[in-house]
């Protein structure tokens, strides 16, 4: 069974997609030559119509697909870096998901905006490595930030197919991942989570990328602790019922997440166990400082992100 | 052509209707029945009705936030727009968008837009599409010359022409950015910004309705067979406030003399005397009947229900969570 690699995953879909819906199109800046390695290939099988490049305009493009999406297509936007999402918060906050409100239901805006290598790609610095997929989810975006190639297609599928506005954020650090993949690759509902590894001492909710060190945490603390680890895959609408059934098994609950500490989703997931769930011990969580802008450095980089050992520690800690 | 607006007779009544409906609503929010505010559009029908007079009832149209023109030029019903103001489930939005987001998508109207410029870049993704379709269809974007410093109004332009998408780009020239005359605003000339991307631009006078139709339905025409968007600065004026609040702060940033040199080429009397007396006088009762229609409707409707406020949020029926559980 060849591994299905993250890339290959989203190309599928995006190929699959294309090939179902004539409505579907995918617009964004090197689409073409597939320079992200998305849509390597679409342009030549499906023809520029309805995979095109754009210039340079990231705010024009970006309504443009809430224009197309009004007059029935189904867009797909591939931006190539996450801070450009900061670029088009008016046209994806502002605009794109408030028109099916504002006019009352009259309209639906199923556009899909692909964010391929969000967060640190190492060495890239302040600007090309946010990852602000709580900023989305803060004002009601759908937002999903799949872990595994196999979440990758079927989240990337559902998106495409949902009647509103989605984004998609595939982590740098999870698009190297591959996957043996041995069941048919489907759709994965928006707003369902996955626990990747049962257990009965600590659920360790761990978002896109950091489900695999959070996987290892669980792995190298077994024996001595019992780790769930729970991937809510959408951020947005977020998966409540399940992390309630997980933490009432577990009554204990550890965050790892990549989002700046202050009104990060790591925030909102202890904000509602402390609310609704019965926790056990004060629950924890491990993110970015508050306010980080990545620095170039890579020891800089790395001081900043979520680690493996302050979630070791955290685990620890809620064991107390 | 747009149903209703076929004869200069037919254009004067919309820019009537137009006027009264500003009129109105002015005197309704000064009472309080109309809360927040609008942007009247006194003084700029003649732009909105001669070029939604060039346009099928199958184009499409974005406005701005001084859109209630827009919209009525465009067809939508009256009596709905001026509920939606009042926030009444019967108006065109069911009271979720307002004055600045008035839309009737059977119609065509992509909706009014709060944000200055935002909507240019909605009319090129919606021409894209319609293009695709094959039905000749022409989307025309309105917008103010205080858009003409908004960059994605520039990177709109440059998408419409390199693509030769059917767009017109109408620009409501009124002379100021809310309070800043265009002089001390805009580098340039507006007509310069369509050349820059060789697009093809006129300036109007754009307070006489039959100047504006003539020029747009050339735009119109060509757009439609293919020959990409077009550019029209319509110079016109704004008798009233920017919005309504300058009504109770009274600002002064325009003098008097301005104000009645704009008068007197008040685009209802530019149309009203192409038309007899007695034609005007009877089209003039009718546009009374219709919007004394429209403030009973309005008033009698019910109000939305609080427990639906976020209706429609979104449009797979996902609801979130409440404000507090």
């Amino acid at each position: 069974m060849p591994k299905l690699s993250y890339a290959k995953a989203l190309n599928k879909a995006l190929a699959d997609e294309l090939e179902r819906d004539p409505a579907v199109c995918v617009l964004g800046e090197d689409i073409g030559a597939g320079i992200a390695q998305l849509t390597l290939g679409l342009a030549k099988r499906f023809g520029t119509d309805r995979v095109t490049d754009t210039p340079i305009s990231e705010q024009a493009f970006t309504s443009m697909a809430t224009g197309a999406a009004l007059c029935g297509m189904r867009p797909v936007i591939e931006f190539q870096i996450p801070s450009l999402l900061f670029l088009v918060f008016e046209q994806i906050a502002n605009q794109a998901h408030k028109f099916s409100l504002m006019t009352g239901g009259q309209v639906k805006v199923p556009v899909t905006y692909v964010v391929p290598s969000s967060g640190s790609r190492e060495g890239w610095a302040g600007q090309h490595s946010d990852h602000p997929y709580s900023l989305l989810a803060h004002v009601g975006v759908k937002t999903v930030v799949p872990a595994l190639p196999s979440d990758a297609y079927g989240l990337l599928v559902s998106a495409i197919r949902d009647d509103d506005p989605t984004v998609v954020f595939a982590p740098a650090l999870a698009m190297g991942v591959r996957e043996d993949v041995t069941a048919e690759l489907v759709p994965v509902p928006l707003g369902s989570a996955r626990v990747h590894r049962l257990g009965t001492d600590v659920t360790v909710v761990a978002v896109g990328h950091l489900v695999h060190p959070a996987l290892e945490v669980a792995g190298d603390l077994a024996g001595e602790i019992s780790v769930e680890v729970f991937d809510p895959r959408t951020v947005y609408p977020f998966d409540w019922a399940a992390l309630a059934r997980s933490v009432g098994k577990t009554g204990r609950l550890v965050v790892i997440d990549d989002s700046n500490r202050s009104c990060g989703l790591g925030a909102e997931v202890l904000a509602t166990a402390a609310e609704e769930m019965h926790l056990l011990a004060p629950p924890k969580r491990v993110t970015r400082p508050d306010g980080a802008v990545l620095p170039f450095a890579l020891e800089l980089d790395r001081a900043v992100q979520p680690a493996k050992d302050q979630l070791t520690a955290a685990v620890r800690a809620v064991m107390k | 052509m747009a149903s209703g607006l076929t004869s200069p007779a037919d254009r004067y009544a919309r820019m009537r209707l137009i006027r009264g409906f500003e009129e109105q609503a002015l005197a309704l929010v000064k009472s309080g029945e109309i809360v927040g505010g609008i942007h009247p559009y006194i003084g700029e029908e003649a732009v909105a009705v001669g070029v939604c007079a060039t346009l099928r009832d199958d184009d499409l149209i974005t406005s701005t936030h001084r859109g209630h023109g827009h919209v009525l030029a465009k067809g939508a019903d009256p009596r709905r727009m001026l509920a939606e103001l009042f926030g009444r489930e019967t108006g065109l939005n069911h009271g979720r968008g307002g004055s600045m987001h008035a839309a009737d998508i059977s119609l065509g109207i992509l909706g009014a837009n709060a944000i200055v410029g935002a909507a240019a870049p909605i009319a090129v993704g919606a021409a894209w599409a319609a293009r695709r379709a094959g039905q000749g269809r022409v989307v025309a974007t309105f917008f103010g010359d205080g858009a003409l410093n908004q960059g994605v109004l520039l990177e709109a332009m440059n998408l419409a022409a390199l693509w030769r998408l059917p767009v017109l780009f109408i620009c409501e020239n009124n002379g100021y950015a809310t309070t800043m005359p265009i002089s001390t605003g805009a580098a340039g000339t507006p007509a310069g910004r369509p050349a820059a991307f060789g697009i093809p631009a006129q300036t109007v006078d754009g307070m006489d309705v039959e100047a504006v139709r003539e020029a747009a339905a050339g735009a119109v025409q060509a757009a439609r067979a293919g020959g990409g968007p077009a550019f029209l600065e319509c110079l016109t004026y704004r008798y009233g406030p920017h919005h309504t609040i300058e009504l109770r702060i009274r600002l002064s940033y325009r003098s008097e003399e301005e104000i009645d040199r704009w008068r007197q080429r008040d685009p209802l009397g530019i149309q009203g005397a192409r038309i007899s007396v007695q034609e005007r006088a009877k089209l003039d009762a009718e546009a009374a009947e219709i919007l004394a229609e429209a403030v009973e409707f309005a008033r009698s409707s019910p109000n939305p229900d609080p427990a639906g406020a976020l209706d429609y949020l979104y449009a797979s029926g996902l609801r979130g969570r409440d404000g507090v559980v």
